[in-house]
């Protein structure tokens, strides 16, 4: 199949061929990233904005790469630099990117929904890279592609998702992506960290982690969401760690061969322990390099031309 | 003036009248209202209704007018323009304003502008409190004598229930009601209803309960004090259940709700279309249903249109920093009407909603159509199909979710103090 979409909002718009035709593609991007000469010509000419409006380190850094391994020109522009705290609205500064004629812009927003706003005004293509509390596509376009590069397939996975799931982007898109295939998805929580309905959405819902992580083929970890208010919903991060730290004793009580993931940045000795986040289980790096090859793949299928 | 109104279908919710009459006004007076009034070749000016409803003049108990202080909102002159265009012959006007309506030379100066650029009747509701803070209470005998017709803290609650039984207390003196804005802020720290859409969108989200805690608080303050109490913007199934139940042993309650409230969810705000931004936040289609249950059965009876007229600029940004709010004035007839084509109410029983008892909770002496009466008067094609277009709204807010939908029913000829104020083009 051919991509069609102009934009990478989110997980929810996309159907289970055109996931399946990214990480394809990634797959087929990442022995680039292991070559002595990293770069191909594919995107030659092309231009490449990020706009962020929230910290990033390893996102950011990994579409610049990404782009640049592709031969684009990329342009980073951060929420300290931007006309932003000049009072410019987002639409205006967008719009005057967009004269500049980039071909793609990375937006990352701490507020849902922004990416489609701009999506809506712009002829140019935009990646959401996470928007508030909404959804982060490329994240859990990596982490699919993980999954399936680990454990050879997705079908009948069990995929646990334990931490701050009400404000976690990450969690959403993984659920869109893991909703498209036969897996059990469990999301376990703080109650506090759980918000209603979610049940809607075609997860289990687990306090007790002891329970949630029983014969899991994946563990994902998520931090706590300081930034949207999450250290509001529970006491203290130390009575945190104490209930939903993933320690040795979980792993132990799940499959034999479960991967333990982190979208990053891990809070450790908070929600992982070092002796975990280090583990043989953990593929938390994996996920890091095989985002490079998933950004790669957007890039080049949101520009490149034909398949 | 003298205007005839020939062979239009009257309905007067009030007395029950529902006949093909004719209508003469002379003078801001229904003077004849009777079968076949005959020309007789004076200078009355001739209106054809027939196909046509004539009925009293439209009354909104919850608008913003946005004058003093937001001009570039809204302003008198082109709120009440939107309110006849949309058959409103009388807009209750919310404080919040720059000044606030806490004080009786605002409320003044509400009145003598009205007067002079307005083109229908303008009630002031003034402030609670003084600058809508939930400190201390507002002069509201001042208000009240410039011409106030209830207090609100329109926006917000009072969160200080003591200081709101006092407002409760203090308002029988003049006989005028609280209306409420029924919202827990320590609930409500969101931007659309806590639902299966808000577990989607990922935007912070506000429980109906924000709603039906304050309006369980509001009730049982009010019915501890015995005073008259009105519960605006109603959204969710839980306070229309509470309502219906305090009603039955508590007479002195009255709600609204809004045409929003019952045509569209927060499906609605799952694209981010910041037009479906509005407080309280559009709910479920089981809200959705208990609304209109609450209005068929008399839970509900009122509708309102909450007009929150906002220039583009602030609706053209991210949802959370959007302004809350739709322009409602121009299209609560046409979708309201759509209760009526449901089988929801039957058309004396909606107009009532927009006439009688409005009026009655207000204490106004309008909303009815009768011999001797007011010439308040709204004519309207309850067949007509049009499309909305927010590009020729009167109101300077054009923020509106319902832009491009096909509605059935439309107002004609508006009526106020027996001028005709508006007319639309299709007659």
């Amino acid at each position: 199949m051919n991509w069609t979409k102009k934009d990478l909002l989110g997980i929810r718009e996309l159907s289970k061929e055109e996931i399946l035709l990214v990480i394809d593609t990634a797959a087929s991007f990442k022995d680039i990233s292991r070559r002595e000469v990293k770069k191909v010509p594919t995107l030659r000419g092309k231009t490449v904005i990020t706009l962020f409006y929230e910290p990033s380190t390893r996102t950011r850094t990994s579409f610049e790469i990404a782009a640049k391994r592709l031969s684009a020109d990329t342009i980073n522009i951060s929420s300290s630099t931007s006309s932003y705290v000049k009072g410019e609205t987002l639409k205006d500064t967008a719009r005057n990117l967009e004269s500049m004629r980039p071909d793609v812009t990375v937006v990352r927003h701490n507020m849902p929904g922004a990416p489609h706003m701009l999506s809506k005004i712009l002829d140019s293509s935009i990646v959401n890279g996470g928007d508030g509390a909404h959804e982060h596509p490329t994240q859990a376009l990596l982490d699919l592609y993980t999954m399936r590069e680990k454990k050879g397939r997705i079908d009948g996975l069990k995929v646990v998702i334990i931490g701050d799931i009400a404000h976690s982007r990450v969690a959403r898109s993984n659920i869109f992506t893991l909703s498209h295939f036969d897996t059990e998805i469990v999301c376990a929580g703080p109650p506090t960290m759980m918000p209603p309905y979610l049940e809607d959405l075609g997860v289990k819902v687990e306090y007790d982690i002891n329970k949630a992580v029983r014969n899991a083929d994946v563990i994902m970890m998520l931090r706590i969401q300081k930034e949207r208010g999450g250290i509001s919903f529970i006491p203290s991060t130390r009575e945190y760690s104490t209930y939903y730290g993933l320690k040795a004793e979980h792993v132990k009580k799940a499959k034999k061969d479960v991967i333990i993931m982190h979208p990053g940045p891990m809070n450790r000795g908070i929600e992982i322990t070092d002796e975990v986040a280090d583990g043989p289980y953990s593929v938390i790096l994996d996920q890091v390099e095989n985002g490079v090859a998933v950004r790669m793949a957007i890039l080049y299928l949101l520009i490149g031309g034909e398949v | 003036m003298k205007i005839l109104i020939k062979k239009g279908r009257v309905i007067d919710p009030k007395s029950g009248l529902d006949e093909i009459m004719d209508v003469y006004v002379n003078g801001g007076i229904v003077e004849k209202l009777e079968k076949n009034i005959r020309e007789r070749g004076d200078e009355a000016e001739v209106i054809d209704a027939s196909s046509l409803i004539v009925a009293p003049g439209l009354i909104d108990v919850h608008v913003h007018l946005r004058e003093p202080g937001f001009e570039w909102k809204e302003s008198i002159k082109t709120g009440t323009a939107a309110a006849v265009k949309g058959g409103f012959t009388t807009v209750v006007c919310m404080a919040n304003t720059d000044p606030v309506n806490d004080n009786k030379s605002v409320t003044e100066y509400i009145v003598k502008k009205a007067k002079h650029e307005g083109s229908c009747r303008v009630f002031p509701c003034g402030a609670i409190t003084k600058g809508l803070k939930g400190e201390e209470l507002a002069e509201i005998g001042e208000m009240y004598e410039a011409g106030i017709v209830a207090v609100s803290d329109d926006g917000k609650s009072v969160r200080n229930a003591g200081l709101l039984r006092r407002a409760m207390e203090y308002t029988k003196l003049f006989d005028i009601p609280v209306l409420a804005h029924c919202e827990d802020e320590d609930l409500s720290n969101g931007f659309v209803n806590e639902s299966g859409s808000s577990v989607i969108s990922g935007l912070d989200a506000v429980p109906s309960i924000a709603e039906e805690i304050i309006v369980k608080r509001d009730m049982a303050l009010a019915e501890y004090v015995w005073s008259s109490l009105h519960l605006t913007h109603m959204s969710a199934k839980g306070s229309i259940d509470a309502i219906r139940q305090t009603k039955k042993g508590y007479r002195k309650i009255t709600c609204d709700t809004c045409p929003h409230y019952f045509t569209l969810t927060d499906a609605a705000t799952l694209a981010f279309d910041t037009n479906a931004k509005v407080n309280p936040p559009l709910r479920t289609r089981e809200d959705v249903e208990a609304i209109k249950e609450g209005l068929k059965d008399g839970t509900i009876d009122i509708i309102a249109t909450d007009h929150a007229p906002h220039e583009l600029t602030s609706k053209d940004v991210e949802f959370n920093i959007a302004a809350s709010g739709i322009s409602g004035l121009e299209t609560a007839l046409g979708l309201s009407l759509t209760l009526v084509n449901e089988g929801v109410l039957d058309m004396a029983g909606l107009l009532r909603k927009f006439t009688e008892n409005p009026a009655t909770a207000l204490k106004l002496p309008y909303g009815e159509l009768s011999l001797g009466g007011p010439a308040d008067i709204t004519i309207f094609d309850p067949d007509a199909e049009w499309t909305v277009d927010k590009t020729g709204f009167v109101s300077k807010g054009k923020n509106t979710p319902f832009h491009g939908w096909k509605l059935r029913g439309k107002n004609r000829v508006t009526i106020v103090d027996g001028k005709i104020l508006y007319r639309d083009k299709g007659l």
